[in-house]
């Protein structure tokens, strides 16, 4: 192991983990839910009566943050996206169906999960970093692509 | 007016949260792969976003725990189930594999989505089709983040 340190950005990375906590302290506060994106995503796909406006209204909130971000704060948003289109889909169902499947994803899990201290979202959260140290290895090192 | 202001304040933690993911750099796969790349040349980075998330998250879901209703009314929705589960598991796994191979998860996809980027709407659609896939043969094992 070597470290990044051209990459290695402990300070944004810090504070912009510090916004997600105080989010999703503010969502289960005033809201009284977990933010969990995928939960609140696939709500969308079954709607029920008067469970689509608010999952909607928050969908549009991230959609148009790098926006707001250029606009209010002078913030770009990087996104470098090296991965072919057929890479894209396969990556893209499997995120879906096992977060789905997993009953949740890095922010229900992974932030509000540990934040709740639940056995679960440990259980989880320790189970997809293992399979995503894992699957780089493989690709990166074992396959070399 | 009250149920406006409600979902104008989903939206606004929409936007936190997507701000959020937007400093931190996790919108951005190449950061993500590269935390992911432990035998490669490793970006921590992504350690002192999920520190910062969850000093936060701690302090907020402890003040959550405390209430009997969410803020601007209602219950509130925290899972409860404890039991380590084979879906969870499973699901965590796929999630996890996904991750590892595009870098992206749900929150800062969408994120990317709203920046303008072709391959990160891709990845939208195939992940609701996971989602909706999950939904249509193996419903019972979601619900709750």
């Amino acid at each position: 192991m070597q470290i990044d340190w051209l990459a290695f950005s402990p300070g944004p990375a810090f504070f912009g983990g510090i916004l997600l906590g105080i989010a999703a302290a503010l969502y289960v506060i005033l809201h009284g839910r977990i933010l969990g994106i995928s939960g609140i995503v696939s709500g969308l796909l079954s709607p029920k009566g008067g469970d689509i406006d608010w999952r909607f209204s928050l969908v549009l909130g991230l959609l148009s943050a790098p926006l707001i971000g250029a606009l209010f704060f002078g913030l770009q948003t990087t996104t470098v996206i090296d991965a072919d289109w057929i890479v894209i889909i396969v990556a893209g169902v499997l995120v879906g169906f096992g977060a789905n499947y997993g009953s949740g994803c890095t922010s229900g899990h992974g932030v509000c999960g540990l934040s709740r201290l639940s056995p679960r979202s440990l259980v989880a959260t320790i189970s997809f970093m293992g399979a995503g140290f894992l699957t780089v290895f493989v690709i990166r090192h074992v396959l070399g692509l | 007016m009250r149920k406006h202001f409600n979902l104008f304040s989903q939206y606004l933690i929409g936007v936190l949260f997507g701000l959020g993911l937007i400093i931190s750099g996790m919108s951005n796969p190449q950061k993500i792969l590269s935390f992911l790349d432990l035998a490669g040349n490793w970006d921590p980075s992504l350690m002192f976003v999920m520190g910062g998330a969850i000093l936060v998250g701690l302090g907020g879901f402890y003040l959550a725990s405390k209430r009997t209703e969410a803020f601007f009314g209602g219950a509130l929705h925290i899972p409860t189930r404890r039991d380590i589960s084979k879906p969870l598991v499973i699901g965590s796994l796929i999630f996890g594999a996904g991750w590892g191979i595009a870098g992206f998860c749900p929150g800062p996809a969408i994120v990317a989505l709203g920046a303008g980027h072709l391959k990160a709407l891709v990845f939208v659609l195939a992940m609701l089709a996971g989602m909706a896939l999950c939904n249509r043969f193996f419903t019972g094992h979601k619900k709750s983040a």
